[in-house]
């Protein structure tokens, strides 16, 4: 009889993929410090002003920035990490935010600040709602669901726009507080952004639902076996995510104080980027938030650098794609697995 | 014989990570022979015919065609050495039509529609999309397309499967017509009567090597059946006689005229609490389209199912959940999230409702969690992943899912396939006792001496439907060996 | 007879819906006529090739969401080209790129053997920076003969008409009917038979992407025809062309389907937008209108997809 005890000697390779696979926080961590000690090589002075003679040992203005800007791209990657542990995506979530950003800068002058940003939210809801219904019955992809109705939603923006053409855009006064204002020298979006991030990571980990959503992800049939009833969980993820992306555009709103049709669709590829440089898997079942939060970081600051060398957008968008790529290979290589 | 064998095949091993499939397979087959290739599940048969055929890499030992060491990398290139398959799986493409099949596989048209005719189809036109045509015809015309390619040995795994009788009789005879032109026949199959009828010599495998070679002569069934079975290592011992008990008022599980399109047909019986119930059969008699509907998986095209009295239907696991079916499946792989720890694992059936979403009750949890793993046993020095665990550890925390929730039906498929000797004598005396404290468990198994050891009686089935029940007392391993070979029920083969 | 018939049922109930939605337009527009069916197929052009790689790549068995960046990089490569050289050349370059792109999105599907949709998400990124790393901004300019070739009439048909067609049935008719044709289907209606059947199936899938890669090509060399410059942006044509594949009857999943279906399809849903358009319709609620029509097609193929999977 075939005893199927594993005692095979275990290659290096897939030793230390384990390792990471258990500390993924280790690596990335040394991956943002060491990019950061690279941009103070570059441009000596931006992140140590010490060093060039002026005051203050790291550069508050510097940490404040990256910070503030790395929160809507951490956010719209918390919608990626969630629909990812489904091996499912969230391509429709730049437009949603941007969608959520422009109904509330041009409905707070007739409906006042808190409805319209209701109103924005619901936005999102109902576009995650339909992305969840196309996803949970028909199987459609993610992928191109989330796609068709990012497409749709464009229009309607567009048709929207035309509507209110004459209304004047007001940004309500708590956005922009949230969004350029500062308290002890850090951006007031943490205000926002670390019970948003606590949420999530309670969510992921301490509830039935963070539970179900790697159980969808790494094994569909086990989970069934077990008595999931997977349309109920997607319907509740994509509105979740479509809810997730109009906050953030909502807080965007409050940084750029422009809005615009197309104000939040630059962060959706940096978003899918930021989550799986976090150790996020493409394929389900495995991810964090945690990890995708330091990837944004990471990204941001290989963003500053790229300005820094002059790169250009497409050297950029080309890098992106490449990194997502190679992550996804190196899991698939190292683990054997998809 | 003294000339070179057609085939040889010596010493070809193969293990998949710690599974030792194959350990020394040996096979040769002279011109004009046909050669019955046997053994029980898992004996490492269908690993064998991948080797053989090229669509896997041998680990040791070598396949001579001819005497010639032919390195056989892919099915194309067996087949340009002479050996043609024609697998249980008709590999035809089912969206391309009759023709461009054939162009696909270089098959001369003309020598193909001579077979077909010849195999008792006469009414074949190219142009019908594979897709369209039944299965019976597929494997006919699997069959006539490796004819045209004028093989030396041609393998034929399960060919009669699926066949009605009339087909039956002409492949075999034009089986039987090639043998006597020269050609070499590997013939993969349970069926004893067609192989005492058909073939020259039997190779029994058993735990991955082959046993014995047999050469067809009257009683050669009961030898078959030894090597088959072979000397068991001791699984221990169970007192069998109070077993037939309580088997009284509304059972717990109530089957009636059940069927599942086209693999079961009229499927009765009842299951009571306090019961352990076996299924037995060879691979593929049924038993998976029983249990996939018994456990929510699937519907079933005909018959009923009630649960204490009172009649349920099923549209998802989550409604036999709820009816207290639980279902143990016999690929550990599809029960388990391999990635997560052995507590998520165990604890996936608490989170699955809508209301229970919410936070997790840590303290509930771990109580029942720690219950199960107490329980069977589990070793958790490697509980972080449940991959990193060993497959009878695996096993256990598929039972104990079940064990957490609280056990009322227990539907378990296998759940000693490849899993070593403890676990296996741990699992008996657990199913036992699940028993008597009032579950009611329906126990399909591979392998036969298990019935003695856990079950109360076991039915057999076979083609779909079941054909003998056996108490425990009377379920001595070739008694259920040719029950499920369809040995004492009247020939129902085809 | 009856036999080619049901067969083709699918695409025959396409053309008469074309035919009806024809006639609907002319009934909306008395002057509808030559011009305007003129028009509408040369707005078609890159949407038709588009939609034949994609047809393609589903037939095997996978997906390209990159085809639109493809496109684009194919169109500035053509653009860029055509201000330094003949045209012949830049338009033989341009081909020769697209056939490379799409190999380099198969083999990396093959041999890193990560899925065709996450390779061909990372790969849409990856040729869209490439495009605009060629040409930052729109510009470069096209060969007249290009653009005139698609512009007017000829034998009494719209000349981007013709195009279409015969550059499609140029490279498909040969394939289809030979052993790679044979091939794609073999792989993308069921992978082990094919194998079993002598199959190579890793060659064949790259060969798909490539072929789907040279249809990308031709659809950005249309794009620098149609404009007369390079646009480095990826233009809609994703969605589109996957919807345009299965409502012509190709089946995500594979193995089934040809190209004139989808080549109908996209007629269709081009003569829908001509239909809005003439209904003196908000260009904008137009696009919604025909996003909601792809998302339809697109969900109702995945239902009769999951549907015939439980039936299998």
């Amino acid at each position: 009889m075939t005893d199927a005890t594993d005692t095979r000697p275990v290659p290096a390779l897939t030793r230390f993929g384990r390792w990471l696979a258990d500390n993924p926080m280790v690596p990335l961590i040394v991956f943002l410090f060491l990019l950061i000690a690279a941009l103070e090589v570059m441009r000596p002075g931006i992140v140590m002003p010490v060093r060039t003679g002026r005051d203050g040992f790291i550069s508050t203005f510097w940490v404040s920035n990256l910070v503030k800007f790395a929160i809507p791209l951490a956010m719209l990657a918390a919608c990626q990490v969630l629909t990812m542990l489904t091996a499912g995506i969230d391509l429709s979530v730049g437009i949603v935010a941007t969608v959520a950003a422009f109904v509330c800068a041009t409905m707070t002058s007739t409906i006042g600040p808190v409805p319209a940003c209701l109103v924005a939210i619901s936005c999102g809801l109902v576009v995650g709602i339909v992305n969840g219904l196309g996803v949970a019955f028909a199987r459609v992809h993610p992928l191109i669901m989330t796609l068709g109705t990012g497409l749709i939603a464009t229009g309607c923006l567009q048709v929207y726009q035309r509507l209110v053409i004459s209304v004047g855009v007001e940004i309500p006064a708590f956005l922009e507080w949230l969004g350029i204002g500062q308290t002890w020298g850090m951006p007031n979006a943490l205000f926002v952004f670390v019970p948003f991030a606590a949420f999530i990571l309670w969510l992921m980990r301490f509830t039935g639902f963070g539970r179900i959503l790697f159980a969808l992800g790494s094994n569909e049939n086990a989970a069934k076996l077990s008595g999931v009833r997977s349309w109920q969980v997607f319907l509740a993820l994509y509105a979740l995510s479509g809810v997730i992306a109009a906050l953030t555009g909502l807080l965007y709103l409050g940084m750029i104080r422009q809005p615009s049709l197309s104000l939040a669709n630059p962060l959706l590829l940096p978003s899918v980027a930021a989550a799986v440089i976090g150790g996020t898997s493409i394929f389900g079942g495995r991810g964090s938030f945690a990890g995708a939060i330091v990837g944004a970081l990471i990204l941001r600051v290989l963003n500053t650098m790229l300005t820094l060398l002059q790169m250009p957008e497409g050297a950029r968008i080309v890098l992106f794609g490449l990194i997502i790529l190679a992550v996804t290979a190196l899991y698939v290589r190292i683990t054997g697995s998809r | 014989m003294t000339t070179t064998p057609l085939l040889d095949a010596t010493g070809v091993a193969k293990s998949f990570g710690a599974v030792r499939a194959l350990t020394d397979a040996r096979l040769t087959v002279g011109s004009g022979e046909i050669v019955a290739l046997m053994g029980a599940n898992g004996a490492g048969k269908s690993t064998f015919v991948k080797i053989l055929t090229g669509a896997l890499k041998p680990d040791a030992g070598r396949v001579l065609i001819r005497g010639q060491d032919v390195r056989v990398g892919s099915p194309a290139e067996a087949r340009r050495s002479g050996l043609v398959p024609v697998y249980q799986e008709p590999s035809l493409i089912p969206d391309l039509d009759v023709a461009d099949n054939l162009r696909l596989g270089d098959t001369p048209v003309g020598p193909f529609r001579e077979w077909v005719a010849a195999l008792g189809i006469d009414d074949l036109r190219l142009d019908r999309m594979i897709a369209d045509l039944p299965l019976a015809t597929l494997r006919i015309l699997d069959l006539a397309r490796a004819l045209a390619q004028k093989p030396d040995v041609l393998l034929l795994d399960e060919m009669t499967a699926a066949l009605p009788t009339n087909l039956v009789d002409k492949v075999l005879h034009v089986v039987r017509e090639q043998a006597g032109a020269g050609m070499g026949v590997i013939y993969v199959s349970h069926r004893f009567t067609e192989i005492s009828h058909l073939c020259n010599r039997a190779t029994v495998l058993r735990d991955g090597r082959t046993v014995g070679d047999l050469d067809i002569e009257p009683g050669v069934e009961e030898r078959a059946v030894e090597l088959m079975l072979g000397a068991k290592i001791d699984l221990g011992r169970r007192d069998t006689s109070a077993a037939a008990a309580a088997r009284s008022g509304t059972p717990r599980l109530g089957v009636k005229g059940l069927a599942a399109a086209p693999k079961l047909a009229d499927v009765s019986f009842d299951l009571h609490a306090g019961e352990v119930l076996g299924i037995v059969a060879l691979e593929g008699q049924g038993q998976d389209e029983l249990f996939d509907v018994l456990a929510g998986f699937d519907r079933p095209s005909a018959g009923t199912i009630s649960v204490d009295g009172t009649p349920v239907s099923f549209g998802h696991p989550a409604d036999a959940i709820a009816a207290g079916l639980t279902f143990v499946p016999g690929n550990r792989a599809e029960a388990l999230l391999s990635e997560r720890s052995v507590r998520e694992n165990i604890a996936l059936p608490f989170s699955a409702r809508v209301a229970n979403w919410g936070p997790i009750r840590r303290k509930h949890e771990a109580d029942r969690v720690g219950y199960a793993i107490e329980k069977l046993q589990i070793d958790t020095r490697a509980q972080g992943e449940v991959q990193r665990l060993s497959g009878g550890n695996q096993q256990k925390v598929t039972i104990g899912r079940w064990l957490a929730t609280g056990v009322q039906t227990l539907l378990l498929f296998d759940p000693t396939r490849g899993i070593d000797v403890r676990t296996k004598r741990q699992i008996y005396p657990l199913v036992r006792e699940l028993a008597e404290n009032g579950a009611a468990v329906l126990f399909y198994t591979s392998e036969l001496e298990e019935v003695a050891l856990a079950c109360d009686r076991a039915l057999v089935l076979f083609n779909g439907r079941i054909v003998d029940v056996i108490d425990a007392a009377d379920a001595d391993e070739p008694t259920l060996m040719r029950a499920v070979h369809g040995l004492t029920s009247a020939e129902g083969a085809a | 007879m009856s036999a080619w018939v049901r067969k083709n049922a699918w695409v025959l109930g396409l053309l008469v819906i074309l035919v009806l939605l024809m006639g609907l337009t002319k009934a909306i527009q008395p002057s509808f006529g030559a011009g305007g069916i003129e028009s509408l197929a040369r707005a078609a052009l890159p949407f038709a090739f588009a939609t034949a790689g994609m047809a393609i790549v589903i037939i095997v068995g996978g997906i390209d969401l990159s085809v639109a960046s493809m496109m684009a990089v194919c169109a500035v490569t053509a653009a860029v080209l055509m201000e330094r050289m003949g045209g012949v050349p830049a338009l033989l370059i341009a081909l020769g790129v697209g056939i490379a792109m799409g190999a380099i999105n198969g083999a990396l599907i093959v041999l890193t053997r990560v899925p065709d949709i996450v390779v061909t998400l990372a790969m849409l990124f990856v040729w869209e920076g490439t495009a605009l790393l060629i040409l930052e901004t729109p510009g470069g300019a096209t060969a007249d003969w290009l653009r005139e070739g698609i512009r007017g009439f000829a034998f009494g048909l719209p000349k981007a008409f013709l195009v279409t067609v015969v550059l499609i049935a140029l490279v498909w008719l040969p394939i289809r009917r030979s052993k790679l044709g044979l091939s794609i289907y073999a792989t993308g209606s069921d992978e082990l038979a094919a194998f079993r059947s002598g199959v190579a199936t890793g060659r064949t899938r790259i060969l798909a992407y490539a072929l789907c890669g040279l249809f990308c090509a031709m659809g950005g060399l249309s794009l620098a025809a149609l404009t007369g410059i390079g646009e480095p942006v990826p233009g809609p044509y994703l969605l589109a062309s996957v919807a345009a594949a299965v409502l012509g009857g190709v089946v995500l999943g594979g193995g089934k389907g040809g190209l004139l279906g989808p080549i109908v399809a996209v007629f269709i849903l081009r003569i829908i937008r001509t239909i809005l358009t003439l209904m003196a319709v908000d260009p904008n609620v137009t696009t919604i209108v025909e996003g909601t029509i792809m998302v339809g097609v697109v969900i109702f193929g995945a239902l009769v997809t999951t549907r015939g999977r439980r039936t299998a």
